[in-house]
């Protein structure tokens, strides 16, 4: 920042000499760490570089589909693209990003804690990760996998392009998703701070708390799918083959019972990141902790309930379709009760408009547009048309990339001098910000045109009539993509470069915030005891009005 | 309200509506969407708006404690839950219809492969590739199968959709209420080809439908069929394919077409029959039934009859059965009665009873 901001303190702020950046140093040290906040570093890179493959693959396929012909790619290229498009994106970035990096980050800080409960596990998760991510990345090097990343037999097992190592590389990814969630969980029933009690907790720890119980009761069931289809695909023993018996459908229940619950393994974080700055940038006491807390919890327990509204068009039983309907319907509830909430806390607040901010309003509305979207095609009637076309791409990217990647992003920008001391450029951080809002929309919006007028997902060519929306699209997300390279350069710049931030920049009362930043090795110098409320911006002794609304 | 509806489908980009489903649909669609709009245009805002009214003013600036009321809590859970029922019990509505064929509808399968639809007439009617003709202001109901992988049926126009499952019969409907060409497409990613998978519905007005399909049974005796791989070509109605089939698998032996018991339930009247099992439930006998009869006789055994057949799974193609079970349809007397069939008089070799 070019001057002082006026939240400021006047002092000028100081860098910590020591820290648990430069406490042990060489390569080794960084590999071989047990440091979970060393380890939510690495993760911040694995996770971005997985992201820029996936926008750059992203972007091949806004570029073929600019034309109803072939483009720059064949066809089966473009299907490897996609599939490489979602598999990375979902499994390599959507699904570690924020537990990985910001929950090992942060979760211990802010449960005044020196470490999760098993440093070791941590470390292991994280190099299953990478193993997992090597061999998704092998498979798709050494001939690529064209089944999207839905695998769904029995297209997925007769396909001769290569499967068994994608499939593996999953398998393993979830064990790195058990090992986390079961750390996390641990974490935060054993080492939380004296003084702490479960209704002191900050609301970004209740958010992981309540992905971690689905990381670690879903996760297992995608394993033992990927697995049966690989051992399908491999020994031919006609699981889902109907000429021997099996059931392709049953494919797609157990897929799904696994992956509707991963979508709330990445948005519970990001609902979780969004309460933390909203208090924090408002000031102010979070509206409704009770009810923003145990809605995660909701989320996280009928999530598991709500898969078959993935099979409408499947042939499934019409009373089944209405029951998932209706179950599917009570996460919106949930999710709408988080957002009044998050409105009501910037009534009467003394907000910073800071970059985050510009990211709230988008996320906002993104979340109600993407939910209630979601609750339109839960409605069985309007599905049999939307199902399968770009409508529901538009819908689940509102929720992956308008919901989660803007609450990266403000988790990115609101704890970067957390995790590195340093500030990024107010200036170009807003003009980054307003960029990727504005080019979502501009890249999404035309999608849910597209859906309605009828252009099925998956589509390498597609008839001329659907072409002007797909220009839109692709000039859309060329916005996108800029705005994420000016975001990676100013962070670059900001690491080496960036002014010193001082311990507490935004003067949150996150409990993350009470150390140094960067905090150091052991993280307090003295274990912190809880005396308030969390997210508490009054001052002891301070005359405090109480509104009712 | 037609006008009101039009403009919002030019606004939302929807294809015309063209068929009796597309209608509701689009109602309820345009409400939806509505609700959705405007709801996060306001939430959208309403931040917006705090950050310039309650922005801060002072460094360390006090802010009040604001708790929600039980009304305030109440009327959190209850807006959305009231919108989001009432959408879903429209919808449900709806989709029960969609999902229930009228009785007197025209039956067509249909056989999907990697990467074009087949279609075949009930009845004594031709086959075709690609193109589907059908009668305007008639129900048409579609008896869909794949033989290779999961294949879906979409009509933007008419607002349908339906996945085709290989091994198994899936069916949807729908009543075309403006003759024109609509377009199919395929919307279960289905490898290469996936997205050239286009076929088209010919809507025709009932009396050149007719007509139409009189030229083309007459037509049928020169045609040269184009069975392809899909099993021996065939030149002539399904039905007699069916019964040619019914010879060939040797499926008379076992099941009389004139209404004699026999070792299996004879084939006259047997389609739209209610059966009891015998587990003691009671089932309908349609195209379900006898399909998943021949591939997976064992499972579902008519009371008083011995599970004695063999499977026919693997060798029979999909329009083999499909012929099978329109041959079975066209077996009927005029007085179709709906009571189980006679025992059979078939009677395996019993444990000699005790003395």
């Amino acid at each position: 920042m070019s001057q002082p901001s006026q939240l400021h303190e006047n002092k000028p702020p100081v860098y910590p000499a020591v820290n648990y950046l430069n406490a042990d140093r060489g390569v080794w040290s960084w590999l071989t760490t047990i440091d979970h906040k060393r380890i939510g570093v690495m993760y911040l890179i694995s996770v971005m570089i997985a992201f820029l493959l996936g926008g750059i693959f992203a972007m091949a396929l806004r570029v073929e589909l600019l034309t109803p012909g072939p483009t720059i790619m064949g066809a089966n290229t473009y299907n490897r693209m996609f599939t490489l498009h979602g598999v990375v994106m979902i499994f390599l970035f959507m699904i570690p990003a924020i537990p990985g990096v910001f929950g090992n980050f942060c979760l211990p800080l802010m449960l005044g804690a020196k470490d999760v409960a098993f440093p070791k596990l941590n470390l292991l998760s994280l190099y299953l990760y990478w193993t997992g991510a090597t061999l998704v990345l092998a498979g798709m090097v050494m001939g690529g996998t064209d089944t999207g990343w839905t695998f769904y037999t029995p297209y997925s097992t007769t396909t001769p392009t290569t499967l068994f190592p994608v499939l593996l590389g999953i398998f393993i990814l979830g064990f790195s998703s058990i090992v986390t969630g079961l750390n996390f969980i641990v974490t935060i029933h054993t080492l939380r701070a004296p003084g702490m009690g479960w209704m002191r907790m900050q609301l970004f720890v209740w958010a992981i708390y309540a992905t971690s119980i689905i990381q670690v009761l879903a996760t297992p069931v995608i394993g033992l799918t990927v697995l049966l289809v690989g051992i399908e695909k491999v020994g031919g023993f006609g699981l889902f083959d109907a000429t021997r018996g099996g059931d392709p459908v049953l494919f797609e229940h157990m897929f799904w019972f696994y992956s509707h619950p991963a979508v709330y393994i990445m948005v519970l974080p990001a609902m979780g990141v969004v309460s933390e700055a909203i208090a924090a940038f408002s000031r102010k006491n979070i509206f409704g902790y009770k009810m923003i807390a145990y809605s995660s919890l909701g989320i996280a327990f009928v999530g598991f309930f709500a898969w078959g509204h993935h099979l409408f068009v499947s042939g499934q039983s019409p009373f089944n379709d209405g029951a998932f309907a209706v179950i599917s319907m009570l996460v919106g509830v949930f999710t709408a009760i988080k957002v009044f909430n998050w409105v009501a806390t910037l009534y009467r607040g003394a907000i910073a408009v800071k970059t985050p901010l510009i990211y709230i309003c988008g996320f906002l509305f993104f979340i109600v547009f993407g939910g209630m979207t979601g609750i339109a095609v839960a409605t069985v009637s309007l599905d049999v048309h939307w199902h399968d076309t770009y409508f529901v791409i538009a819908h689940f990217h509102f929720i992956m990339v308008g919901a989660v990647i803007m609450a990266f992003l403000i988790a990115v920008h609101y704890w970067f001098p957390k995790m590195f001391g340093r500030m990024y450029h107010e200036g170009w951080g807003m003009v980054a910000a307003s960029l990727i809002v504005l080019g979502f929309n501009a890249t999404f919006i035309p999608q849910f045109l597209l859906g309605n007028a009828g252009m099925p997902r998956r589509y390498y060519m597609y008839p001329e009539r659907f072409q002007a929306l797909n220009v839109a699209s692709t000039a859309g997300a060329s916005l996108l993509a800029f705005g994420f390279v000016i975001i990676l350069i100013y962070l670059i710049y900001a690491l080496v470069r960036g002014e010193v931030a001082g311990d507490n920049p935004w003067d949150s009362r996150g409990y993350e915030w009470m150390t140094t930043s960067p905090p150091p090795k052991h993280n307090f110098d003295e274990t912190p005891i809880i005396t308030k409320d969390p997210h508490s911006y009054q001052e002891p002794g301070e005359e405090v009005e109480h509104v009712v609304i | 309200m037609t006008a009101l509806d039009d403009l919002m489908r030019r606004l939302l980009w929807l294809p015309d509506a063209r068929s009796t489903f597309a209608v509701p649909v689009d109602r309820l669609h345009f409400f939806v969407i509505t609700v959705t709009m405007i709801a996060s245009t306001i939430t959208g805002l309403l931040a917006f708006i705090f950050f310039f009214k309650y922005r801060a003013r002072r460094p360390k600036q006090s802010t009040p404690v604001v708790v929600p009321s039980v009304k305030f809590e109440l009327v959190v859970i209850g807006v959305p839950l009231f919108f989001f029922l009432l959408w879903f019990v429209q919808g449900f509505k709806d989709y029960v219809w969609y999902t229930t064929p009228p009785k007197n509808a025209t039956d067509v399968y249909v056989m999907a492969k990697k990467w074009m639809w087949k279609f075949s007439y009930g009845g004594e009617g031709p086959n075709a590739i690609g193109t589907l003709h059908v009668p305007a202001n008639r129900p048409v109901r579609l008896l869909m199968t794949s033989r290779d992988v999961i294949h879906s049926f979409f009509v933007p126009d008419f607002r349908i959709k339906q996945d085709v499952l290989p091994g198994r019969y899936t069916e949807t409907w729908f009543e075309a209420t403006k003759p024109g060409r609509y377009q199919i497409l395929c919307s279960q990613y289905c490898g290469t080809w996936h997205s050239q998978m286009w076929g088209e519905i010919v809507v025709m007005p009932g009396p050149e439908y007719d007509q139409w399909m009189i030229d083309q049974k007459r037509g049928l005796a020169e045609r040269v069929d184009t069975g392809g791989d899909d099993g021996p070509s065939f030149h002539g109605s399904i039905v007699e394919y069916g019964k040619k089939i019914a010879m060939a698998q040797g499926c008379v032996k076992c099941h009389s077409l004139d209404g004699e018991p026999h070792i299996g339930p004879t084939w006259l009247d047997l389609y739209g029959k209610r059966e009891v099992l015998e587990s003691g439930d009671t089932i309908v006998v349609d195209e379900a039934y006898l399909t998943d009869s021949m591939i997976d006789p064992r499972g579902k055994i008519v009371k008083g009859y011995k599970p004695v057949m063999p499977t026919y799974k693997g060798r029979l193609a999909a329009p083999e059965a499909a012929a099978l079970v329109e041959f079975i349809k066209s077996l009927r007397t005029q007085n179709l009665e709906t009571v189980p069939s006679k025992e059979a008089i078939y009677e395996p070799a019993k444990p000699a009873p005790r003395k």
